[in-house]
């Protein structure tokens, strides 16, 4: 293994420039170093000013997704010596398809409104008394959503899907996912409401099953399964109001009265 | 209390530094070699519109006699016609492949609470395919 | 419920028309546009493929195989104009062009296989 690596990142700094431009950073490689290592080394010892997130340093918070070599990766799980074989460097670029306010820091707070539109919080048409005791739930009901929760909100599926760069206001993998995550639980009495939100073209319509996604996930989430499943459902239900419009109008009433 | 549609905008928070925003290139679909293969995969698409195309040649042939006929099939043999039909061909078994291979993703299908493993639907699928495929092929042979 | 939305009849017509593509194109693409006209097959006889086409189930399955796939197509190609070429703003003008192809298509095959 070699004993150094080129890092190239691009800097953009929002008061001097108005694009970004690369610069180059000789990194010692270790066995273990992962490229979140690389990053601190030279935030520590060359270039104070880099600028990038990062926290837990151990694939869970969400916070160090960039892309790396064109691929959107965790950097506190990407092995720095995988690049460094070839002798070629590595590139790390903040995360595709969101705006960049720094160096490596993108901004987050359109993902932050989307994911907050789905609901992603259980939500009940009957409150549940505290004597009445907890919820029950069987392993296999846990199983029906356990791997939708998994989800870091980490953005890599953003990075990762082409329709969330070519249509700014498609709500994302992970917001999608997230949602099925509270549809599917047996505790939850939300679908509807969710499907009201996104039963639009923006919503799970505008999913084309690219499947980016579920390959880029760290956490094994498959948002694409998620929402292929979700337009299943909603076409399903749809076929329901056509057989049985009635029955479907009563709890319509119901809930908005409720609801109002 | 009606539902919010969701935004036509993207909805950012109103004060921030000037962001960077990089343009998504016309030719995104070049970047990535799954991006190609998602593009190809829906290209195929027209290709299955080009054949229902040459089903309704054949049908309005058929309708029209037996020379008709004979002269829609001499057409079906010109060396330009064959050549986009053995890409055609191609492109609609590489539709039918992608189709079995990620149908399973749309289906959880749960067995005693596990996950029924992709394989199990879509070997079915593929299955039906030579199944139908020969029936058809014996409909229209024999 | 799904008024607002044309999405999940024109999503369930493109996966119903993808099922039936996926099984049933190929082998009629294969013999009647490559093995029949190479010779690798003996050609039917038009005697036997018009007793075959004015069955009436065959009608019906010769009509749902032009109609599903068509929309099959319609929402497909609709979806890749959008992202492949980022023409979202001509929005009306490829739904009106792409579904009403389909229904064109699915039209003209009516009457074709009606006045066999």
């Amino acid at each position: 293994m070699p004993d150094t690596i080129i890092v190239e990142i691009p800097r953009y700094s929002p008061e001097r420039d108005t694009e970004p431009h690369f610069q180059r950073y000789e990194v010692p490689v270790y066995k273990e170093w992962v490229v979140l290592d690389a990053l601190n080394y030279i935030k520590d010892k060359v270039d104070g000013s880099l600028t990038y997130r990062w926290s837990c340093r151990m694939g869970i918070c969400g916070s160090c997704g960039m892309m790396v070599n064109g691929e959107p990766k965790l950097s506190c799980a990407t092995f720095l010596s995988t690049y460094a074989r070839n002798g070629a460097g590595v590139r790390v670029e903040p995360l595709r398809y969101f705006p960049v306010i720094r160096d490596l820091v993108t901004e987050l707070s359109d993902f932050l409104a989307k994911l907050k539109k789905v609901k992603p919080w259980l939500m009940r048409e009957d409150e549940r008394q505290l004597s009445q005791g907890e919820f029950l739930q069987t392993p296999e009901q846990l199983e029906e959503y356990k791997q939708f929760s998994m989800c870091i909100n980490c953005t890599l599926c953003y990075a990762a899907c082409p329709v969330v760069g070519l249509d700014p206001v498609f709500v994302g993998p992970a917001a999608i996912a997230l949602a099925q995550r509270y549809n599917k639980d047996s505790r939850d009495q939300g679908a509807e409401e969710r499907l009201a939100v996104l039963e639009h073209p923006e919503g799970i319509w505008g999913c084309t099953f690219v499947g980016e996604c579920t390959r880029v996930c760290p956490k094994h989430v498959d948002p694409a399964g998620a929402i292929q499943q979700y337009k299943l459902t909603a076409a399903l239900d749809w076929v329901k109001s056509f057989v049985m419009p009635l029955g479907r109008k009563n709890k319509d009433i119901d809930h908005a009265g409720k609801a109002a | 209390m009606p539902e919010k549609p969701l935004n036509k905008t993207p909805v950012y928070t109103e004060f921030h530094p000037r962001w960077y925003r990089p343009h998504v290139s016309v030719y995104w679909w070049l970047g990535q070699w799954q991006y190609l293969k998602f593009i190809l995969r829906e290209i195929s698409s027209v290709f299955v519109a080009w054949f229902i195309v040459l089903m309704l040649l054949q049908l309005r042939a058929l309708r029209g006699g037996l020379q008709t006929y004979a002269r829609f099939s001499h057409w079906l043999q010109s060396p330009v016609v064959i050549a986009i039909n053995v890409i055609s061909l191609f492109f609609v078994i590489f539709h039918s492949i992608t189709w079995f291979n990620l149908a399973p993703r749309a289906m959880a299908v749960r067995y005693r609470g596990k996950r029924l493993p992709e394989i199990m639907i879509s070997a079915p699928n593929y299955a039906m395919w030579v199944v139908v495929s020969v029936g058809v092929a014996w409909l229209v042979l024999r | 419920m799904a008024k607002s939305s044309s999405e999940p009849i024109l999503w369930t017509l493109f996966s119903a028309g993808g099922v039936l593509a996926a099984l049933l194109v190929p082998v009629h693409l294969f013999l009647f546009a490559v093995a029949i006209p190479l010779g690798w097959l003996r050609a039917p006889s038009y005697e036997h493929l018009m007793a075959l086409a004015v069955l009436w189930p065959v009608r019906i399955y010769l009509f749902l195989l032009c109609l599903l796939p068509l929309f099959h197509w319609a929402h497909r190609f609709r979806y890749t104009l959008y992202d492949g070429l980022q023409v979202k703003h001509l929005n009306e003008v490829i739904f009106t062009l792409c579904y009403g192809g389909a229904v064109a298509g699915t039209l003209l095959a009516g009457y074709l296989l009606w006045s066999l």
